[in-house]
């Protein structure tokens, strides 16, 4: 694969200003406080393939997804569009037609006062992708037949649709400029298992048949599994592990992935006692030193809590990067599970 | 289903028909605006014919009371004009009068609210403190203060000419920061859904946006507010007239009817001000229960 | 053994003007003393309404249209809501998605606990406020003897839903109805609430109404599972045979459905349509139009629950009496 990738970040970051008024800063004699929501983040995404970002809410995965598609600036590293500068490339209206995103809320990403219709056809105006009135309306059509609706459903409003019918509407709202690379936003976080299962086998069809690339944003990692080639795990801004998703799932390395995966419960652990991770995610605004799991890291030393671990290549999965000290120094008993 | 039986059948309607204050008031608020608007063609008499006046028929009483007579169901005054027709032309222009300062208060509101809204940050910080420096002046202050410096500006002809239109300014004026406050609201709440980030990706322009999916999702609050808001324009201009400030003595509206009937108040012709001070209650009142019922039953909360 | 909690043939509706709603049809289940009953279902499936109704806390203008529900075989649906707020609380503890809507931000966690402890168990304020600081160190909050005089908007989201729970249990009720009570927090930390949960119920032998759309904290956390769909119970059973041998074919579907996390699969298995609005519920069984078992009887005859192999199920397709046509199972 010399192909380059569709979307590559390189050491992307995105902070955010969330100091009091000025009036209020002066009065409580405090500084400027930054929120670093993404710190320094890297990975690229080949094309036709699906990289997942996992994570709990203030990780960062939903900053990398706006970031993705230019609705934020970053606020240092690089955003490349197929190689280009991503606000570069949002400049030409034939490069951004090829990016598209669909949202985690099926209630509040339609607009409520727009017949769907309209709504789906809005990047085919915006894109001049239809000629006349006949035409848009028939390509309308097709994309809700291809999303399993009926061409019919345009003359209605959102309102009158369930919560899986608007992500399709969502879908195909986003399939209508003809994409490449989409951004999906835990697009089923919002849906009720069932309709879950409908709009991943959709999601999932529309690649093999449109070749598309996703990024794809969730904090579940069991729909993460059943969607993913690549998977990066992000915590508190940073991504603490990245690989392949079958090696992820079976030899997850760095302990907090290894917590995530223990504190799902799944329908095999009926009546099953679980240990669960201790502690809570500390403030992004005052993240702990060195590693930034580690007060809640059952293997954390006095390196853990001076020393930012680097994003490398584990030992006994070379496919696997993970930025722990306890896994490079070999103190996580890699070795000695394998063998057990 | 057509359109009218879609509207009959449409949940605003339905609160509408149950709801009694509603429908009175609707009543009360279409029979104040047909009589003002069809003034012309609907009043008995043209009380701006001076040929038509008679000083025979001075101070006659209302119909109900002896020496009255249907001729002038409402009396007439001191120069013998007929009530009824003075207080349809006056309705006339107080309505004219607050529609327009209402129309001018909302464009200028929604077009400062849009922008902050959207914008944010230091536009938002500028345009929002204009906006509450001009609500610490009371209405009155403002009117009073941009009718004077026309007053000093223009020269006198060309005020009186323009009077009108400096009325409709300077109550509009006073009323805009409501309508700003309200949208911006809004626009803050619809910015950050995910349909306009949607918008966003796909490179609409910020203007396009704002009108295209911001604008129609805020109209329902904004309804409301005009239509309270008219109740008090027309209060305004009343105040503003009964002053002596307000409209040219040449188009008397309801507020100037009452400041002249006043004068006769405790000489025992009372209907010269009480029947334009009905006429006025009647007609802000009306319209004020209309915005507070369209209030509840835009509201979902309360639904 | 007698049942703690009877609802029989409950029915919930709401007048609307377009004719009058039924959010719950017949709906009937027990709870055992100590047990953990599970209710799953998707959004609209009836679950919430069916803990609302039992704490009295329907919102208007939704009301029991018919059926009963019995704590230890007193009526308590139709108690006059003095009455009411007397059982809630000092007998059926309540526990909501968001704990800001249990929580007074205007008070003190301590002052909440005390004044539940004072009002339900009438004891002195400092034997309360001792048995609150027991009880915030039971729930495992740090410092429990300081933070008892913090507001709630001075813990994080995990620690206020670990307070909520506190509050539930303090006045030691026979049973808590929990309405998704670790929906809102994160992965990490909706395991540590469940943990918690569940031992302070089978310490204090409360029985736990738990409702929630996450099968995987059904799974290990109740005894008995409820599925529900369109307002109706479709499957009661043992919470094993329902997630591995559902009988319905709802409950079987609605499992196979949920995404693996031991092992990818080409396609998941999925309940096409969706759950109809309440307004258009279909003649005899409610699941009969995304049903692939669907028969004539089907269409017409609305099942009650029956004896399936391991549970029971709202199915025709287990009816002994009269056996149909049935395709395949």
């Amino acid at each position: 694969m010399s192909e380059a990738p569709i979307f590559e970040a390189r050491d992307l970051s995105r902070y955010f200003d969330v100091s009091k008024p000025a009036l209020q800063r002066l009065l409580a004699r405090e500084g400027r406080r930054t929120l670093k929501a993404v710190d320094g983040v890297s990975f690229a995404i080949p094309r036709g393939t699906t990289l997942s970002l996992v994570g709990e809410s203030g990780c960062g995965k939903s900053t990398v997804a706006r970031l993705a598609v230019g609705l934020y600036e970053p606020s240092g590293g690089e955003a490349l569009f197929e190689g280009q500068d991503l606000a570069e490339a949002r400049r030409s209206v034939a490069q951004r037609r090829r990016m598209q995103m669909i949202f985690q809320d099926p209630y509040a990403s339609l607009n409520p006062r727009w017949r769907v219709a309209d709504i789906i056809g809005e990047p085919l105006r915006a894109f001049g992708m239809a000629q006349g009135k006949a035409a848009l309306r028939e390509k309308v059509g097709a994309l809700l037949k291809q999303v399993g609706l009926s061409p019919t459903d345009g003359n209605r409003f959102p309102h009158e649709f369930s919560g899986g019918q608007r992500q399709r509407i969502s879908i195909a709202r986003a399939l209508s400029s003809n994409p490449d690379f989409l951004v999906c936003d835990e697009p089923t976080s919002a849906l009720d298992v069932s309709v879950q299962a409908q709009i991943l086998n959709l999601m999932k069809g529309l690649q093999r048949e449109l070749g598309l690339t996703y990024l794809f944003i969730s904090h579940n990692l069991a729909v993460v599994r059943q969607v993913s080639d690549q998977v990066g795990v992000m915590y508190l801004g940073r991504i603490v592990e990245s690989a392949p998703a079958e090696t992820l799932f079976t030899t997850p390395r760095h302990p907090y992935t290894r917590a995530l995966m223990e504190a799902i419960p799944d329908l095999d652990m009926v009546g099953k006692e679980r240990q669960p991770v201790g502690g809570e995610v500390p403030s992004p605004i005052s993240p702990p030193s060195g590693c930034t799991f580690n007060p809640r890291c059952p293997l954390a030393n006095g390196r853990c809590r001076a020393e930012r671990p680097a994003l490398i290549a584990a030992r006994g999965t070379p496919e696997t990067l993970v930025a722990c000290h306890a896994v490079e120094e070999g103190r996580d008993g890699f070795g000695i599970r394998a063998a057990a | 289903m057509n359109a009218i039986s879609r509207l009959w059948d449409s949940d605003l309607f339905w609160s509408f028909r149950t709801t009694p204050t509603a429908v009175v008031s609707a009543v009360v608020a279409l029979i104040c605006i047909v009589g003002a608007i069809g003034a012309p063609g609907l009043a008995p008499y043209n009380p701006f014919d001076l040929a038509s006046l008679d000083l025979m028929d001075a101070f006659n009483p209302p119909f109900f009371m002896e020496e009255g007579s249907l001729a002038h169901p409402f009396g007439t005054d001191d120069q013998g004009r007929d009530m009824l027709s003075a207080i349809m032309y006056g309705a006339r222009v107080s309505l004219f009068v607050g529609v327009s300062a209402t129309a001018f208060a909302l464009l200028l509101g929604v077009l400062v609210g849009l922008i902050a809204g959207y914008a944010g940050g230091a536009v938002d910080a500028v345009l929002m403190r204009i906006a509450d420096i001009q609500l610490t002046f009371p209405s009155i202050l403002v009117a009073l203060m941009v009718d004077g410096v026309a007053r000093a500006a223009l020269p006198r002809e060309m005020h009186d000419h323009l009077a009108l239109y400096v009325v409709i300014f300077a109550i509009g004026v006073s009323d805009w920061p409501r309508f700003a406050r309200t949208v911006r609201g809004s626009t803050l709440v619809e910015r950050n859904k995910e349909y306009v980030l949607a918008a966003r990706v796909i490179g609409i322009t910020p203007a396009r946006i704002m009108l295209t999916h911001v604008l129609p999702n805020v109209l329902g609050p904004l309804l409301v507010l005009a239509t309270l808001n008219l109740g008090l324009a027309i209060l305004s201009e009343a105040t503003l007239s009964f002053l002596g400030v307000g409209v040219p003595p040449t188009q008397p509206s309801l507020g100037t009817l009452i400041r002249i009937g006043n004068d006769f108040l405790f000489s025992g012709e009372w209907w010269i001000t009480i029947f334009p001070g009905l006429a006025l209650v009647a007609m802000v009142l009306s319209v004020n229960l209309l915005g507070d019922w369209l209030r509840d039953a835009l509201n979902p909360r309360l639904r | 053994m007698a049942a703690l909690l009877e609802v029989r043939d409950l029915v919930v509706e709401f007048p609307t003007r377009r004719g009058t709603l039924r959010a719950l049809d017949r709906v009937s289940f027990d709870i055992a003393p100590g047990e953990v009953l599970g209710v799953v279902g998707e959004s609209g499936a009836g679950k919430s309404m069916t803990g609302a109704a039992i704490i009295g806390l329907l919102e208007p203008p939704g009301r029991v249209a018919g059926g009963s529900i019995s704590l230890r075989g007193q009526r308590i649906d139709n108690l006059p809501p003095r009455e009411m707020r007397k059982i809630r609380g000092k007998r059926i503890g309540a526990i909501f998605q968001d704990p800001l809507t249990t929580l007074n931000p205007l008070y003190t966690v301590g002052r909440q606990l005390t004044e539940t402890m004072r009002t339900h168990l009438g004891i002195d304020a400092a034997e309360a406020r001792r048995r609150a600081i027991g009880w915030l160190e039971m729930v495992g909050i740090p410092a429990a003897s300081e933070r008892i005089d913090a507001y709630p908007h001075q813990f994080s989201g995990g620690m206020r839903q670990r307070v909520v729970i506190a509050l539930a249990l303090c006045a030691e009720p026979e049973m808590v109805v929990a309405d998704e009570p670790t929906t809102a927090l994160d992965v990490s930390i909706q395991a540590q609430v469940i943990a918690l949960l569940k031992r302070l119920t089978r310490e204090k032998g409360t029985s736990v109404m738990l409702i929630t759309h996450d099968m995987g904290v059904i799974a290990e956390t109740a005894d008995r599972v409820a599925v529900m769909y369109a307002g109706r119970v479709a499957e009661i059973g043992p919470v094993r045979s329902v997630v591995k041998a559902a009988a319905h074919p709802y409950s079987a579907g609605l499992m196979a459905s949920i995404p693996p996390l031991t092992h990818k699969v080409d396609h998941l298995p999925q309940i096409d349509g969706a759950m109809p609005r309440l307004n258009a519920i279909p003649t005899g069984c409610a699941y009969n139009p995304r049903c692939p078992h669907v028969f004539d009887r089907c269409r017409v005859e609305r099942p009650e629950l029956i004896d399936a192999p391991e549970t029971k199920a709202a199915c025709w397709l287990f009816d002994s009496h009269a056996p149909r046509e049935r395709s395949h199972v």
